[in-house]
């Protein structure tokens, strides 16, 4: 394995919902409104070597993109420090975030929201690289016309605007956009959740073979298992801010440890397995604004004891490179 | 099936537009059977979802249901107007929407709706319609109904949401639910537990489900029956179990040997060339001839037959052969090359 190019290091981030002007005169007078805050991500840590490929699952509220926009940068952690290469991302100043940042590529979920309407797809592509200098100006039209074509798309097309495209063909304008930049890491924020299963499938043989061709070290964030599977070096699973469950894909898959892993393979439907008789997880996702005491998970956990109320599981080894958050693993819930 | 309670038949709805007339359904017939799911299954543009509003006669100009029938216990629907459809709609046949907050009214609380909603149909007291509205919330694993009754929409989850949708079309005891991708927008655990309710209520209350949706995982754990739908024509019907495990239409077997789960980590996924075509610009013949990895001559040309096989139907010129069934690895390859 070759060395961490990304480290994330006990990264948290809060969201304070600040009081409106109305509760803030009501707090005046004496009406006990506190300001909410949002644990989006807590104490997360984790590495990312070059090369490879995390997944990153989890239900919605989980952290997952918020921990995805940290690692390009849109966000900076609360607590913590995200160190690329050698230099923190984020804490930097100027010009040498800017640098820092362009290294660091995100493509988004819905690819309708990510391009901008009014823009020929040529210059969305190119804009980027010739501001920083990785191409000429007057080199940008061949520059731009390259990347279109390594992501299948006709190079004649950068004079289309997006809305001349599909859903799928504006996802590949989506990473022909994050790969002009030349990033050492890209951030993929469910790349293939809108797309119809066909196209998903030609998403995904596109990311494979630009992923050989260029190895690419990426974030895939994703809720589905299926997909994450397919193209994940390692997973990571996330439940309300945390990290429950990290290890390589295949041991994963084989023998979840965490039970909320556990549960939500339990959930998945299936295709050819048949009409199956869902085992589904009790209980709702509680809010990250209200998380339970001690392990998140515990309100919904079958084994949950009463220690797992009182004490947060840490995320420790299980086996080699594999790491789970849970109390039974370490002496017990009693 | 002679007990259907559905039958819908040859169905036509057109979307008139500067383009000329869409025909967004195009001739799709099927059936289903009190207790029944059946998986309508497409992707966008497919149809599936103007085949569910049809039903209810829910298309609005410049749309219109231009033939065919839609038989609710031998009566066609599509002829009521007025009080009589309203008579129908929410008594005998009801919908569930992909997204909660289209059914539900954010401003009312949600057993106002309840109550309203079965006094539209049933002359009872509200304190009657209380209790059944308690009763159905109840009925489809709602913690706590007496308080979900006293709360706003905005004051439950995602989850809870869709269920009181289903609640509330449960609440006559409708023959037909038809759910147009109602667990699509939801997370994977909750999801799991709305289709294992949805299970249990059409074996419990006799209720036949037609479930739209473009997820073919979800359809094979779910439904009983499928029905895939391109280009606005059902191209393959069937039991779901069968359909799923050797697939005739080629469209069908290319949708299914793209999903990732069925395949080695890492294994190039067999896709599907193309795009779906636009409606305004079908291709002669076939409409999914240039994306076929089996298309012939005759597809380019003639519009393909029904072909029949038992219980199952597929509009093909070259079915996939039943003896070379199941043929994931050979249909794989044969959209390997393809692409």
């Amino acid at each position: 394995m070759s060395a961490a190019i990304l480290d994330i290091s006990r990264v948290s981030k809060r969201f304070v919902k600040r009081p409106s002007l109305g509760e803030r005169i009501a707090g005046a007078f004496g009406a006990g409104r506190k300001t909410e805050i949002v644990r989006a991500v807590t104490d997360v840590s984790l590495d990312v070597r070059k090369g490879e490929v995390i997944g990153l699952v989890g239900e919605s509220g989980c952290g997952k993109s918020t921990l995805g926009r940290i690692v390009a940068g849109i966000y900076t952690p609360s607590d913590g420090q995200v160190t690329f290469g050698s230099a923190p991302v984020a804490k930097e100043q100027g010009r040498r975030t800017q640098k820092l940042t362009t290294r660091v590529q995100m493509v988004h979920q819905d690819p309708f929201a990510s391009l901008n309407p009014r823009m020929r797809i040529g210059d969305t592509v190119g804009e980027g690289p010739v501001a920083h200098k990785i191409v000429k100006a007057r080199e940008a039209d061949g520059y731009v016309a390259d990347m279109l074509g390594r992501v299948g798309l006709d190079p004649s097309y950068r004079r289309r605007f997006p809305h001349q495209f599909s859903g799928g063909q504006r996802q590949r304008i989506a990473i022909a956009r994050a790969l002009a930049m030349k990033p050492d890491l890209l951030v993929l924020d469910e790349p293939v959740a809108s797309l119809d299963v066909s196209i998903q499938a030609q998403v995904l043989n596109l990311f494979m073979d630009l992923r050989r061709d260029l190895d690419l070290t990426a974030i895939f964030i994703s809720h589905d298992l299926g997909v994450v599977r397919h193209v994940s070096d390692r997973v990571a699973i996330m439940y309300l801010g945390r990290i429950v469950e990290l290890a390589p894909t295949p041991e994963l898959y084989a023998a979840p440890n965490h039970p909320y892993t556990r549960a939500l393979f339990e959930s998945v439907p299936r295709v050819g397995v048949g009409r199956k008789d869902f085992r589904p997880i009790a209980g709702e996702i509680p809010s990250p604004l209200h998380p339970p005491s001690g392990c998140h998970f515990h309100p919904r956990c079958p084994f949950a004891g009463p220690r797992c109320k009182r004490e947060v599981p840490a995320l420790a080894p299980i086996g080699p490179g594999r790491s789970s958050a849970c109390h039974l693993n370490t002496g017990g819930t009693a | 099936m002679s007990d259907a309670v559905l039958k819908v038949r040859d169905l036509r709805t057109q979307f008139h537009t500067k383009a000329g007339a869409l025909k967004a359904v195009d001739g799709v017939s099927f059936e289903v059977a009190r207790g029944r799911i059946l998986g309508l299954v497409g992707e966008s543009g497919s149809g599936k979802s103007v085949t569910g509003y049809s039903i209810l006669g829910l298309i609005e100009a410049p749309g219109e249901i231009a033939g065919g029938e839609v038989l609710l216990d031998g009566v066609d629907v599509t002829r009521l107007k007025g009080e009589a459809l309203r008579r129908v709609r929410g008594a005998k046949i009801a919908m569930v929407f992909q997204d909660p907050m289209m059914t539900l009214n954010p401003v009312l609380k949600i057993g106002t709706q309840m109550i309203a909603a079965v006094r539209a149909h049933d002359k009872v007291s509200r304190k009657v319609a209380w209790e059944r509205s308690r009763a159905a919330l109840a009925k489809v694993g709602i913690p706590s109904p007496e308080e979900r009754l006293d709360a706003y929409p905005h004051q439950l989850s995602g989850g809870m949401r869709q269920r009181v949708a289903i609640a509330i079309a449960l609440l006559h005891s409708p023959a037909v639910i038809i759910a147009d991708e109602p667990t699509t927008a939801l997370d994977v655990s909750i999801q799991g537990q709305i289709l294992a309710e949805v299970r249990r209520l059409a074996d419990d209350t006799g209720t036949a489900f037609v479930w739209v949706t473009h997820d073919l995982a979800v359809v094979s754990s779910l439904a009983d029956d499928i029905c895939v739908m391109y280009a606005g024509k059902v191209v393959e019907t069937g039991a779901a179990a069968e359909v799923i495990a050797s697939p005739r239409h080629p469209y069908t077997a290319g949708l299914l040997a793209s999903v990732p789960a069925e395949h080695e980590p890492g294994e190039r996924l067999p896709q599907v060339p193309g795009s779906t075509p636009s409606l305004a610009n079908l291709p002669p013949g076939c409409a999914f001839a240039p994306r076929c990895f089996k298309a012939g001559p005759a597809c380019t040309t003639t519009p393909p037959v029904q072909h029949f096989e038992g219980g199952r139907t597929a509009l093909c010129h070259y079915p996939i052969e039943s003896d070379s069934c199941p043929p994931p690895s050979s249909t794989s390859a044969a959209y390997q090359n393809a692409s």
